[in-house]
């Protein structure tokens, strides 16, 4: 018996033309999607990919001194190398003099090992006066520098186009002379303190956070509506409310002669010439930021509060569990849900907060971003920005995805 | 949240604590706030509560401030307000407009892939700012848009699309799509469709959005530090460069201004939000 085929209307297949349906609502679909997809993906998912570039990009050096490196291949790296090498440093060096371009292989050069900033600079300023031919004599005349291979094995070793060196200066760490990773100097050890420090005060303010919401989300999803709205605009007006005018109303309570201080010294727990100093340092960053973060734990662990039904704490209690145990067994239970949400989204927020710290975090108190802004305005290392920057969104990354796997992001709630 | 006479005397003590503790953590959000307000009238040069202001000594009291920040001669504050304002509402019309169609798209029960659309449109939400603003700012610099207003809307309409993707969606996921169909078999064409049927259902959620984008470009201070030049001051860059210096009573007037902005911003929210819930309400 041959399965007959249902026809529709104009003589094609119904599952043909079921298959057409669907793949044109799937077009109609994605094309709504597109121009957001494309824009974000241009002015937002390329950008972060070319900071990704520019944390391993190092070429700048291979750039201005080409004829050296071509000549630098052929030298084993042991010994002095030969004449062909200062030739190519020669004509190098006087290009770049003629353009006065050299300032910033000095400073890459000086990275990879002190004492090449007077080396080449010392050069720069009589390589004019030299004569053709026998260049390596009249180098290491200039400065006896380049007569020591250490120097030359330096340079030679700035010679591949991609480097993590970045990475490991994030980590304290660096390559030494034979390019074995070692600790950095003992006084340049800053990052490690800087990682830990921003995780530190992340996972503290999200347990503040957790243990501050908890009762008040529980308040707010058991009062009648009435109640709740009211209490409600505690949590949303702070929400609502410019970040900075937060932070400075934080400055305002936690200066020395602020309304805090004046408390204490009121209660008499600090002399009035004594005052404790509670803003500049991790308590000023400490506070403000769980005061701020608040309500993005408030209201995760609200709305999921929100769902549980009364009765099952009545019938716990009514089967002879204390209120304690009826809480552990029954509600806390079901509200993980909420504090997985509420926990990540403030943890979240909190790893990269710059702003906050920036204003009342002082020296002691500022975090990785703080760290990650004043290479991108003052040092201008952009190339150490950019790799903490990767690091930093790397490990973002990963507790989003893990977020995303818990609560699923289109789960998102807000106000 | 009185207790029934029967309950014992430990449970007391432990309902009137949790009660207590719960009241602390509302002043601790609430109560920062207000401290601005009062040292935004202060007749004094100072950030603290002078003897007279305590005593509510009308002479303790004045507009000074509010004076300053309108008239004051090098106070930045309106250039400030006038390019917020004008960056705000055009991110925001940007990222309400690119927020909705996409949110539209990712309804459809037909979208492939959706999950991963999802996060990746959501993710300049969860990014850290002063990495978006890194990647923007070499972007911006690349093509020649860093210091001005057009690179700055279209970053604040990356950061505001999310808000309204995630807004969208939540209203779009108790939309009855039998009342298109509907439209549909009576003749009408999509776009008629969407603007006399889909869009003024799913009205409350795009204004809502919408707010959350205004918020956030208005707020945004981050990746504005990174694009913007002297021309493209905003309220929050000002803001930010006068807590460096130091506390002036004028940041206090600013701010105070703000506090009554973001209280309207939050009644309409939550006025929209009521509607909302009542129209999905009226579908079930």
């Amino acid at each position: 018996m041959s399965k007959e085929q249902i026809l529709s209307s104009d003589g094609i297949p119904l599952e043909e033309s079921l298959k057409k349906a669907e793949r044109k609502n799937k077009l109609k679909a994605l094309l709504l999607v597109a121009p957001l997809f494309l824009f974000i993906l241009i002015i937002y998912i390329f950008p972060i990919g070319d900071m990704l570039f520019r944390s391993v990009d190092d070429r700048m050096i291979t750039k201005m001194l080409p004829k050296t490196f071509v000549a630098m291949e052929k030298w084993d790296g042991q010994d002095l190398p030969d004449e062909p090498v200062y030739e190519g440093l020669y004509e190098d060096l006087s290009l770049l003099k003629k353009n006065k371009t050299f300032g910033k292989i000095i400073a890459r050069l000086n990275y990879e090992k002190s004492g090449f900033s007077s080396l080449i600079k010392k050069t720069i300023r009589k390589i004019d006066k030299l004569e053709e031919g026998n260049y390596k004599e009249q180098f290491i005349k200039i400065h006896k520098r380049w007569g020591q291979s250490e120097y030359l094995v330096a340079l030679k070793n700035t010679a591949p186009n991609w480097s993590y060196a970045k990475y490991l200066k994030g980590v304290d760490l660096k390559f030494d002379e034979k390019r074995n990773i070692i600790q950095q100097d003992e006084d340049r050890r800053i990052y490690k303190t800087l990682w830990l420090r921003t995780i530190n005060v992340a996972f503290w303010v999200t347990i503040f956070c957790f243990i501050l919401a908890y009762p008040i989300a529980h308040l707010l999803a058991t009062l009648p509506m009435k109640y709740s709205n009211l209490l409600m605009i505690c949590v949303l007006l702070p929400f609502w409310t410019s970040l900075l005018v937060r932070t400075s109303s934080w400055m305002v309570l936690l200066q020395q002669q602020g309304p805090i201080n004046d408390l204490i010294v009121w209660l008499g727990w600090a002399a009035d010439d004594n005052r404790p100093e509670l803003m500049y340092n991790v308590i000023g960053t400490f506070v403000a930021m769980t005061q701020i973060l608040l309500p993005f734990m408030v209201l995760p662990l609200y709305s999921v509060m929100k769902t549980i039904s009364p009765s099952l704490m009545r019938a716990g209690k009514s089967l002879g569990g204390t209120p304690l145990v009826s809480f552990f067994k029954i509600y806390f239970p079901l509200t993980i849900p909420g504090i997985g949400a509420g926990s990540l989204l403030v943890f979240i927020l909190a790893i990269g907060y710059y702003i906050t710290p920036a204003l009342v975090g002082g020296a002691s108190g500022s975090l990785i971003s703080n760290n990650i802004a004043y290479h991108m305005k003052s040092s201008l290392d952009w190339a150490f920005a950019s790799a903490l920057g990767t690091m930093l969104l790397v490990g973002v990354l990963a507790i989003y995805w893990v977020y995303n796997k818990l609560v699923g992001i289109d789960n998102i709630k807000l106000g | 949240m009185a207790l029934p006479n029967h309950t014992p005397l430990n449970y007391r003590i432990w309902h009137y604590t949790y009660l207590t503790f719960c009241f602390l953590v509302f002043f601790f959000l609430i109560a920062p706030l207000f401290v601005i307000l009062p040292l935004s009238f202060n007749a004094e040069q100072y950030i603290h509560f002078s003897a007279k202001m305590l005593a509510l000594d009308p002479e303790g009291f004045s507009l000074r401030w509010y004076e300053d920040m309108i008239y004051g001669t090098k106070n930045p504050w309106g250039l400030a307000t006038k390019n917020s304002l004008i960056i705000a509402f055009f991110a925001t019309i940007g990222a309400t407009i690119l927020g909705t169609v996409a949110a539209l798209g990712l309804s459809s029960r037909h979208m492939p892939y959706k999950a991963a659309f999802m996060a990746l449109l959501i993710s300049p939400m969860i990014v850290p700012l002063i990495i978006s603003g890194t990647a923007i700012f070499f972007f911006m610099a690349k093509v020649g848009l860093a210091a001005t207003h057009t690179g700055i809307v279209l970053a604040h309409i990356i950061l505001g699309t999310p808000f309204v993707v995630i807004t969208v969606t939540a209203t779009l996921s108790g939309f009855d799509h039998s009342v298109t169909r509907a439209a549909a078999s009576l003749g009408s064409n999509p776009v008629n469709t969407f603007m006399k049927i889909t869009l003024p259902l799913i009205m409350p959620g795009v204004i809502s959005g919408a707010l959350f984008a205004f918020v956030t470009s208005f707020d945004e201070v981050v990746v504005v530090l990174f694009l913007a030049g002297l021309e493209n001051t905003t309220i929050p860059i000002q803001m930010w460069v006068g807590l460096r210096e130091q506390l002036s009573p004028t940041i206090m007037a600013v701010a105070t201004c703000l506090i009554v902005m973001s209280t309207l911003i939050l009644v309409t929210a939550e006025l929209l939000r009521r509607r909302s819930e009542r129209l999905r309400g009226i579908n079930r």
